[in-house]
């Protein structure tokens, strides 16, 4: 018996979300990424002795929204301060929620599984600023040294913390992916991993099959992208497994998850790092969210992954397939459900448009964001234009992948001057005509085998014309005018 | 937690985590003053407090809040000649503990 199969696993996940306001949590000072170091700072967000944080009101709405988009129940809060002695924040202690977040007990769909994940709280706090470390030489050296830019210390977060209802690197992923989804769709969040709006932890245990009680978790730290996620969790249960097997124990800590080598490490920390003597933020007031406000709020959420999907399977008639259900599920997870739609709406076949969403379009948004949870972009009246010319005939399957894939190395290119250079420039029906013409005289036998009966044969003629063409022919336009010569 | 029972390693270790430098005589002096402290939490924890509210904040104020408008940040040059060491226009600090 394979070592996986005695255990099981279990996962909860904590989810850092940057809140996409102008300003930060406690300050006036932007809230943007990429600015020059150190130029988004002030008294407050430098923890410079009298300077008193006022809470950011938009920052607060949009934990309402999130709340409510999880289905949390919204209560009365309380922040605290989380006291650490670390440069990254100079206050040395970071603001938080503690005991009394914002919300509490909401719950997560996990769409393909399906599976309810219990979400025990979703609370306010401060980022923290970004350290550099700088090694002169080698690992243990003493001139090593850090550098901290504090234009992301006192950012607006929320973090977002599962029950241990995940049970593999799978559902992991599927809950990230969902709950991004989601995040995006409250406008609360941009969802951009790249630029670090979306961080997560994963507590990790593993404990035998047929027992009941939870193993020991280790959290794994510095998971940026959904594939880091799978790896690290899989990595990191089958360690406790075998320190597990080989009758060893597994002591609580933080790990470290190295991208390139593969593995989860722990860290090195002294065993006080847990005792942050939260107290009461006394500069801060209590926030008790009006109840008709918050109301208002979650009703004017914008539509939310579960319903998305149900709009793109109202597309289609009749009972889906399971590969039609997946086809809807990737192209909410990757934001291309408008795609689809607006496609559809301007006449596009349903079934045409979601197959080109969720294969051609997915594939290249993903394969751009391979490393990242950010979702790529592609341009979506280009998309469309590309299935119109192929519904209608004017393109073949085949050549709307090519301008498909065409457009998303280059979103510049435009339709037209890609058929122009790629020489699809759809023949006319005469032409067709023509060239059906010719084919039959110079296959006068076949032809009359495939007006007997022989269908195959229809292959035969369209892999002529292509010869003839050099591929540029729309076989389905030929293959129609074969089929109305037979007939007619 | 019991009042009595405080001992000065703790009061050792409250001040390691404040990072703060104490002499013998101040941890002993430190350890009776916070005994003092806690007995005094004590005494209100023999009340009866079932009708009294949790207390939030030490004033009866709450959703203190201020518009999301960006307001103009300080001096970067004026703020970097108060740190002891900088580099790059960042703070330079000496290597933390946890990190590769
Ligand atoms: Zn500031």
């Amino acid at each position: 018996m394979a070592i996986e199969d005695e255990y099981i696993i279990t996962i909860g996940l904590e989810v850092h979300c940057e809140l996409k306001t102008n300003t930060k949590l406690f300050c006036g000072c932007a809230n943007q990424f990429g600015s020059e170091p150190n130029t988004n700072i002030c008294p407050v967000c430098l923890g410079l002795p009298g300077s008193l944080p006022v809470i950011n009101e938009r920052a607060v709405e949009y934990a309402i929204r999130i709340g409510s988009a999880l289905s949390c129940e919204i209560r009365p809060s309380v922040f605290h301060r989380k006291n650490y002695f670390y440069p990254d924040m100079p206050k040395d202690y970071q603001v938080s929620q503690y005991d009394e977040p914002i919300c509490v007990n909401g719950k997560l769909e996990l769409p393909s599984f399906p599976k309810t994940v219990r979400i025990e709280r979703a609370h306010m706090e401060e980022d923290t600023g970004k350290t550099t470390h700088v090694g002169t030489s080698g690992r243990i050296h003493g001139a090593d040294f850090s550098l901290v830019d504090y234009n992301r210390a006192g950012i607006p977060l929320v973090e977002i913390v599962s029950a241990p209802d995940l049970s593999s690197a799978d559902e992991a992923r599927e809950y990230v992916s969902e709950l991004r989804a989601i995040l995006v769709s409250t406008k609360a969040s941009d969802g951009k991993m790249e630029e670090g709006s979306l961080r997560v932890d994963a507590n990790v245990s593993v404990r035998p099959l047929g027992t009941e009680k939870l193993g020991t978790r280790c959290e794994i730290k510095n998971l940026n992208s959904l594939r880091s996620l799978g790896r690290a969790i899989n990595y990191e249960a089958r360690r406790q497994m075998e320190a597990l097997s080989a009758g060893q124990s597994i002591r609580q800590e933080t790990r470290h998850w190295n991208e390139d080598q593969g593995v989860t490490s722990a860290l090195r920390s002294k065993e006080e790092a847990y005792d942050y003597r939260y107290f009461p933020e006394p500069d801060l007031t209590p926030l008790d969210p009006d109840m008709d406000e918050v109301a208002t709020i979650a009703r004017a959420l914008g539509i939310l992954p579960p319903a998305r999907r149900l709009r793109l399977r109202e597309l289609l008639d009749g009972e889906l397939t399971r590969s039609e259900l997946e086809q809807v599920q990737t192209c909410v997870k990757f934001d291309l459900d408008e795609h689809v739609l607006d496609a559809v709406r301007t006449g596009v076949p349903a079934r045409l448009a979601l197959a080109r969403g969720s294969n051609e379009l997915a594939s290249y948004v993903n394969q751009a964001t391979v490393d990242s949870f950010e979702v790529a972009e592609f341009p979506r009246g280009k998309f469309i234009e590309v299935i119109s010319l192929e519904s209608q005939g004017k393109v073949s399957s085949t050549q709307a992948k090519t301008l498909l894939s065409r457009i998303a190395s280059n979103h510049n290119e435009e339709v037209s001057a890609l058929i122009e250079e790629l020489g699809y420039k759809a023949a006319s029906q005469d032409e067709i005509s023509e060239l059906l013409d010719r084919l039959i005289s110079e296959n006068s036998m076949e032809w009359e085998r495939l007006c007997a009966g022989e269908n195959q044969l229809a292959g035969f003629f369209i892999g002529k014309a292509m010869k003839i063409t050099n591929g540029k022919v729309n076989g389905k336009t030929l293959a129609s005018e074969m089929a109305a010569r037979r007939l007619g | 937690m019991s009042a009595d029972k405080i001992s000065s390693n703790e009061t050792r270790h409250i001040a390691h985590l404040a990072r703060l430098a104490l002499s013998e005589a101040e941890i002993e002096d430190f350890t009776g003053q916070l005994a003092a402290i806690l007995e005094h939490a004590k005494d209100i924890e023999s009340l009866n407090l079932d009708d009294v509210a949790p207390t939030r904040h030490a004033l009866p104020i709450k959703n203190v809040m201020r518009s999301d408008e960006v307001r103009k940040s300080v001096n970067r040059e004026e703020v970097l000649r108060m740190a002891p060491e900088t580099q790059a226009n960042m703070f330079l600090v000496p290597k933390i503990i946890g990190e590769d």
